[in-house]
Formats: C-alpha cells, sequence, structure tokens
C-alpha cells in the first residue's frame, strides 16, 4: 500500500499534514460509514481518489461512482434507511441533479445516519456559476454545518454522524473549494475498524417512507420539530462563537461587531490583525438552522454589526428577521455593492469591504504599482486530444451560420480560441433539449456536442427525446472512454468496472436515421461524416473518439517500454500560414518572434494527429531529435 | 521566524503538487506552522495553477492577502511574472524556472511573451530580488521542480530549509519509482 493510505489508515492517533477532501475521509473511517457514493466533480474528487486508494479488500465500505448525483444520493438514501451510515458528496451544482430525491429526505427517517457533502465553489473556479447551496438547506428542511478549515471539516463531519444517527435526519457539511483543498496540521483521532454485519433494519414501521397524499403532512410537521430540537443544537454548538481577536472594548464610543461564517471569517480575522480596534466576530459554522438567542444576544451586545458573508445575503435575512423580532436597536450594516455579492471573500475584498463600511478604521495604505500587461492564460484542450481533431474537421463541414450546442467536460473547451465551437452551455445533458428547441422551424443547422461520462450522466433523456420526436439536430458524442475534466473516474461505458455499456449500441436502438462512428484522428473522414450528418433530414449522430490522450500517455509513460516521440517542423518546407497554430490550436506550436513556428518538446507526446493539418506537409515526426535524446 | 508568505505558480501539468507538497513539509519539518491551499481549476487543461503556503503561528487564512507575498516561486516565466503582482512591494523575492509555454492569445499573435529582461525591469519596480534557473539535460521536464527544489535550498530563502530537509522530506514523498533518479539530480545540483 501506498504510504498515503497507510497514513490515512494508521490506527494510532497522530498528527498530520492533511487536505481538507482527504481529513473527511479519515472522519468517514473513523465514524464507520458504511456505504459512500458521489458523481465526480470539482471540488470534491479527492474524496473519492482517496477512498480508492484503499485496496478494495481493505476498504470498510461500499464504495461507487454512480451514474449521476441524484442516483448517488438515491443510495446513499437506501442504505442509510436500511441501517447502513451512508455519504453521499458532489459538487454545488451536482445538488441540482440530485434536487428532485434530496428535498424529500427532510421528510424520511433516515435511520443509519447520512452526511450530504456539498462542494460549493465560490469564485466559481471549475463550475458553471457559484450557486450558494444554504438555500437548499431551508428547502429540504436539513441542518447544515460549514467547515472554515480542515481540522474543522474532520471535527464537523463526525459530529454531523452523530446528530445525524440521534435525530435521524440527514446533514448537509457544505464545503467551498478552499476549504476542500486547504492543508493544515489535524491531530487525528483513534481509527478502530470493526466487523461489521451488514443486518438490514429497513422497516417501515421507523418510517413512513412514502410521502404522499394525506402523509406529506405529518412528515413535514415532524421535519419541522427535528429542526426545533436542531435550532437548540445550533444554539450550544462550540461552531457557533464569538471571537474578540482585540480584545473587548468600543471604538469611539460605540461597540462594533461583525457576523459571519465559514471561511469569511478567517478572511476578518486576517484584516484584523493589521489594525488594533477590539471588534467581535460572531461565527457562524453550525448555520442552519441560525441560533436565535445567540444571534439576538450579539445585537443586544453592540451598538453597531456587519453581517458580512460570502455570495448571497442569507444570513443577511436571517439576521434581520432576529433583530425585526427582538426590537433591536442595533445598527445593521450590510454589503452595499453587487460586486460584493460576487466571487470568494478572499482576505483584500474582505478589507475592501470593512472599508466601505468603516472608512475611518480601515485605509488602504499600500500604493499600488502599475500592473504590467500580461497574457491571460485560456485553459485549452492538451496536446494529442482527439477533441481538437474532432473540432478542427467538424468545423470544415459546418456552415457559417451553423449553431452549435455544447455540453459539459472537457469540450467544453472547444469554446474558447481558436475553435469557437459550443455557443450554448448551461448543465449537464442539456445539449440535446437546448439543441432541439433551438431547431424548431430554423433553417440554420444545429449540431449538438456531448461527452460519454455526460452522455450516461443525464444525456440520455435529451437525445431519447430529439429521436422520439424527430428533431432536426446533429449529435456529435465526442467519446474519450473516461471521465476526463475531473481526473479520469470510470464510467458505463468505460469498461473499468463492469463490461462496456456501448453507447453505439444504445443510439442504435433509438431509431436514429443516421449513425456514423469514426476515430477524430481520421479528420478527412470525419469531416465526410459531419457533412452527410448535417445533409440528413432528421435527428442524425456522429460518434468523434478518441482515448483521452492525457490519461493514454500517462499510462504509456510507467511502462518500461515507453520511448517519448515528438514532432517538429520542417523549417525549409514552412511556408507561415500558421494552421498548426491559428485553426488546428495545438499547445506544443510556439510562435517565435522572428515569425518561425517551433515545437515545445516538453508539451510534445508526439501523437502525429498535427501532421495531416499542414497544407504543404511541413510537419513531421522528430526521428533524428527523439534518437539523440 | 516572523511570518512568511510562499506563493507557488505554473502551468497545469507542470507539478506544482509535488513541489508544494515537498516544500510545505520540509517548513513542518524545520519546526513551522504553516496552513496551504492549492488552486487549480481547470488545471489539467493548461491553465494557470497555483499553490501558497504560509508560515506563521497566527495564520487564519490558507489565501495569501494580496500584496503580501514574501517569495514567490514560478515554474514557468509569464506565470511568474503574473504572481509577481503578488509580491509585497519591497523586500520580496522571486525564483523561476524558465519555461516557456506559451498561452493561446501569445501563439495568435494577439498577445506578446514577456522576455527576461521584462520581469527584471518590473523587478525593480517592485523593489524584489529576481533569480532564475534553467537545465538543458533534464531527462523528463517533470524534473524542472527538482531544479527549483535545490535552487530553494541554496538560497536559503527560507529559514532552516536546507538541502537536509528538502532531501528527508523527498525521500518521504516520491514514488518509489522515480525517487533514486530525482534525489541524485538534487544532490548533483548542490554539489554544483
Amino acid at each position: 500500500m501506498s504510504r498515503f493510505v497507510d497514513k490515512l489508515l494508521q490506527p494510532k492517533p497522530h498528527r498530520e499534514l492533511i487536505m481538507g477532501n482527504h481529513a473527511l475521509v479519515r472522519a468517514m473511517l473513523e465514524t464507520g460509514v458504511k456505504v459512500a457514493t458521489t458523481y465526480p466533480g470539482s471540488p470534491t474528487p479527492e474524496i473519492a481518489a482517496a477512498i480508492t486508494a484503499i485496496p478494495k479488500e481493505k476498504r470498510p465500505m461500499y464504495f461507487e461512482y454512480s451514474v449521476n448525483e441524484k442516483v448517488a444520493l438515491e443510495i446513499a438514501l437506501g442504505a442509510s434507511v436500511n441501517g447502513h451510515l451512508s455519504t453521499v458528496f458532489f459538487k454545488s451544482v451536482g445538488l441540482n441533479v440530485a434536487s428532485d430525491s434530496a428535498v424529500q429526505l427532510g421528510l424520511l427517517n433516515t435511520i443509519g445516519g447520512m452526511v450530504i457533502i456539498l462542494g460549493d465553489d465560490p469564485g466559481a473556479h471549475s463550475s458553471q456559476n457559484e450557486q450558494d447551496n444554504r438555500h437548499f438547506a431551508r428547502t429540504s428542511y436539513i441542518p447544515m454545518l460549514e467547515p472554515a478549515t480542515p481540522q474543522e471539516a474532520y471535527q464537523m463531519y463526525k459530529d454531523a454522524v452523530q446528530l445525524s444517527q440521534k435525530y435521524e435526519m440527514p446533514i448537509f457539511l457544505r464545503m467551498t473549494t478552499h476549504v476542500c483543498h486547504a492543508n493544515q496540521v489535524i491531530e487525528l483521532d483513534q481509527l478502530q475498524i470493526d466487523d461489521y454485519s451488514w443486518e438490514s433494519k429497513f422497516d417501515t414501521q421507523k418510517g413512513p417512507y412514502l410521502p404522499i397524499t394525506s402523509k406529506v403532512f405529518p412528515l413535514k410537521k415532524e421535519a419541522l420539530n427535528k429542526l426545533a430540537k436542531m435550532e437548540q443544537e445550533s444554539e450550544n454548538s462550540p461552531y457557533n462563537k464569538v471571537h474578540s481577536p482585540n480584545g473587548k472594548g468600543a471604538v469611539k464610543g460605540k461597540k462594533l461587531g461583525i457576523i459571519s461564517s465559514s471561511m469569511p471569517v478567517l478572511s476578518i480575522l486576517e484584516n484584523l490583525k493589521k489594525v488594533t480596534h477590539p471588534i467581535d466576530i460572531l461565527q457562524i459554522n453550525f448555520s442552519y438552522p441560525v441560533p436565535e438567542s445567540k444571534v439576538a444576544k450579539f445585537l443586544e451586545n453592540h451598538d453597531e454589526v456587519l453581517i458580512l458573508e460570502e455570495l448571497d445575503p442569507i444570513l443577511e435575512q436571517e439576521v434581520k428577521n432576529i433583530a425585526w423580532d427582538n426590537g433591536s436597536k442595533c445598527r445593521l450594516h450590510t454589503r452595499q455593492e453587487i460586486d460584493d455579492l460576487v466571487g470568494e471573500l478572499t482576505p483584500a475584498r474582505t478589507w475592501k469591504i470593512l472599508d466601505d463600511i468603516w472608512p475611518d478604521l480601515f485605509q488602504l495604505s499600500t500604493k499600488e504599482i502599475e500592473k504590467p500587461d500580461i497574457s491571460p492564460r485560456i485553459a485549452q484542450m492538451c496536446p494529442g486530444c482527439g477533441h481538437r481533431s474532432a473540432f478542427h474537421a467538424i468545423k470544415k463541414a459546418l456552415p457559417e451560420d451553423a449553431i452549435t450546442v455544447g455540453d459539459i467536460g472537457c469540450h467544453s473547451l472547444g469554446f474558447f480560441k481558436p475553435y469557437n465551437v459550443g455557443q450554448v452551455l448551461l448543465s449537464m445533458g442539456h445539449s440535446n433539449g437546448t439543441g432541439s428547441g433551438l431547431s424548431i422551424n430554423n433553417n440554420r443547422k444545429v449540431v449538438t456536442f456531448i461527452g460519454d461520462s455526460t452522455f450516461f450522466h443525464a444525456g440520455i433523456p435529451g437525445i431519447i427525446n430529439a429521436s422520439y420526436h424527430d428533431h432536426n439536430i446533429t449529435l456529435v458524442v465526442m467519446e474519450n472512454g473516461t471521465t476526463a475534466m475531473t481526473g479520469h473516474q470510470p464510467h458505463p461505458g468505460s469498461g473499468e468496472i463492469s463490461a462496456k455499456i456501448p453507447i453505439k449500441t444504445i443510439l442504435e436502438s433509438l431509431n436514429a436515421g443516421f449513425i456514423r462512428d469514426i476515430d477524430t484522428y481520421n479528420q478527412k473522414k470525419l469531416t465526410k461524416y459531419m457533412k452527410e450528418a448535417l445533409d440528413f433530414d432528421g435527428f442524425s449522430v456522429v460518434i468523434a473518439r478518441h482515448p483521452c490522450m492525457l490519461k493514454f500517455t500517462r499510462e504509456q509513460r510507467r511502462k518500461e517500454s515507453y520511448n517519448p516521440s515528438h514532432v517538429k517542423i520542417d523549417q525549409d518546407s514552412c511556408r507561415h500560414i500558421y494552421d498548426c497554430i491559428e485553426e488546428f490550436g495545438c499547445p506544443s506550436f510556439t510562435r517565435n518572434e522572428d515569425g518561425s513556428i517551433t515545437v515545445n518538446r516538453e508539451l510534445c507526446i508526439g501523437d502525429g494527429s498535427c501532421l495531416q493539418t499542414c497544407p504543404v506537409s511541413a510537419i513531421e515526426f522528430d526521428k533524428e531529435g527523439d534518437k539523440n535524446a | 521566524m516572523r511570518d512568511l508568505n510562499i506563493y507557488l505558480t505554473g502551468v497545469g501539468g507542470q507539478g506544482i503538487g509535488l513541489l508544494s507538497r515537498v516544500l510545505a513539509e520540509a517548513c513542518l519539518e524545520a519546526g513551522y506552522d504553516i496552513k496551504s491551499v492549492d488552486t487549480h481549476g481547470l488545471a489539467q487543461r493548461g491553465g494557470t495553477v497555483i499553490s501558497q503556503i504560509r508560515i506563521g503561528e497566527k495564520i487564519y487564512s490558507p489565501l495569501i492577502p494580496k500584496g503580501e507575498a514574501d517569495i514567490v516561486i514560478g515554474l514557468e516565466r509569464l506565470e511568474a511574472f503574473r504572481a509577481m503582482q503578488m509580491l509585497k512591494n519591497e523586500n520580496g523575492k522571486v525564483l523561476y524556472y524558465d519555461s516557456q509555454y506559451q498561452p493561446i492569445d501569445v501563439r495568435l499573435d494577439d498577445h506578446h511573451y514577456p522576455s527576461k529582461e521584462e520581469l527584471q525591469e518590473y523587478s525593480k519596480k517592485k523593489k524584489c530580488e529576481i533569480k532564475d534557473v534553467k537545465n538543458d539535460q533534464l531527462p523528463d521536464p517533470r524534473m524542472q521542480n527538482i531544479v527549483l527544489l535545490a535552487e530553494i535550498a541554496k538560497l536559503g530563502w527560507i529559514e532552516n530549509v536546507d538541502a537536509q530537509s528538502i532531501k528527508n522530506v523527498m525521500r518521504e514523498v516520491l514514488p518509489a519509482k522515480i525517487r533514486t533518479m530525482n534525489l541524485k539530480l538534487f544532490d548533483d545540483l548542490i554539489m554544483e
């Protein structure tokens, strides 16, 4: 076993430098989680990576990559109502997919305990929005804990398990990107892995488990009762506490306070280091239900209070309600600018808000040095990526006014320069619904894209609908054999967990009138198929497949027999047409100041997919260079 | 030692995770309290990657406040240049490996790629020390990390983080398959 797994399974209490996501896995092992499920999505994939790093025979839990977040959540629910402690984790927008079932969970007695880990993404570092899932706690009557550090994530997870089992209700643990990916030395407790009987405890007497007709109302009342009890837990929780980093006192005769939660508390504490004003902070990390008495008392003890949170004004509304109900005389400050509702609340942005509210107390002292003009670095497909060949070939077949609809996955990057393919993008699996709508009574060609993992995740209903109603779209399945964007997790078509479920066979069974299947490196034929598909009247499909070359190259490098290969530009033949960089756009090509093109050998993987793109055949394999290397 | 903020940057795929891990553990070996965080977004797909290490007893956020980095370590020239804006306005230090990965805007000729001189020029405005390293003999570009680690050890910018402490961590952290080769390179570079 690896050093990492040895440490993760180390029975004795010990200190460990550990990432937030990995701290959660240790907490799962310590609490005896029996079923864990997920669909991969940043910022949470490291949780699954740590679980799967443990060899199956040593893994004291059942784990699966489910086909999507809704299924993952339902499996965790099924396990919990059968008496097994379960956990499900996914990214922020994953909860949208799971929500149809998630909103029911608060109504059910999850007798085994159930913790739902959310990876919210303020700043949208790797998501299509920065939605604030604190709203969901309210919609579904589920309590929420929000850790600010890996230490707190570890402890809170264990406390969430206890609360969940005590009240037989699920608990949300809302992580954010920089809590998931923060590292800190943590004191880890003892880990004892006991034998487990897997006794089935499902019992309708513990339910009811069917919130329909008249049963809805008693279940809803019970959920609200549980929440009321949970508010007492929140009142008594050590996660809801007052910090006075600069001591107690008044500033110019006024007692000042800030109410905040989770990581923004850390940003505030960073900024209070730079001043001496005795400003108190009420941290509310057990954030739903909000501890009303604690908040009311804090308001009573202060003359002015700023409510400073990340993203939506949720705490703000809660605090305002409490102030009203308690006839508070405290002056409340809130964020004023729309800008302050957008993005991560970093220490620097927090300082700016503090300066807006209390300009006398937080003045900016450092002078800004003129910013140099630096090129942005847009994410791009890897060298050798089959999607690059696909976009290059498909563009040659597209009429000027074609509408291209992208989906979530590596191929979303096709929207960027130089391809600009995939002009609409909403959510996982949306492309065929959106594309079908665009195609109604439209003379312009509509092309939709979907990756293979997304095909299984949420793509199938839209595709069936397109075939069922014979919408006039051309679907391109960008099949690379893995869930590439999130780090190469398996999917039903990848063949790693069980026999491949072939996408082509599924499509054939849907009565699509036109289906072609081609490796994207065969660019000429892909262009030809694409033209034929576009000419076809009705729903047509082109499967554009090539294995993920990042995954493939990594596997090759592990082999003893691996010989690196590269291409080069024959400078005598090159006519500076620049198709290689301006149309094909492989990052391995370098444009030099004298106008010449060379190959960056650190990036090139020698796949040769570029050779066919040069009109004067100036790109060739660098056999000589590779022999001498 | 007083608080120290180290801001690491590079391009996705260069292996900044390993560099950051070794450095963070070497700081722990030296007896420091640390917090760190990685920001990778769509990192594997050639975007900018950032890792932040904060040393000190009263560190709350793992995110370095803008303009408060003491040391910038870059795995690539353009990203090192970008990261220099995070540096404090006096007495900062920059070390970068001089690899050059052109972003698409540069390849399309919509933007220029910075010269070494531009970084030098900007370092004067920022009143910081700047140094770059490069080694053309590496069998694998990911070994650029080791070149940087050896240089960090030699420069001694982080008190008590020396060749020995870095080597101890490398022995622990590096995957067995590449351990010997990387340790040898590290030793050779230290002896230079």
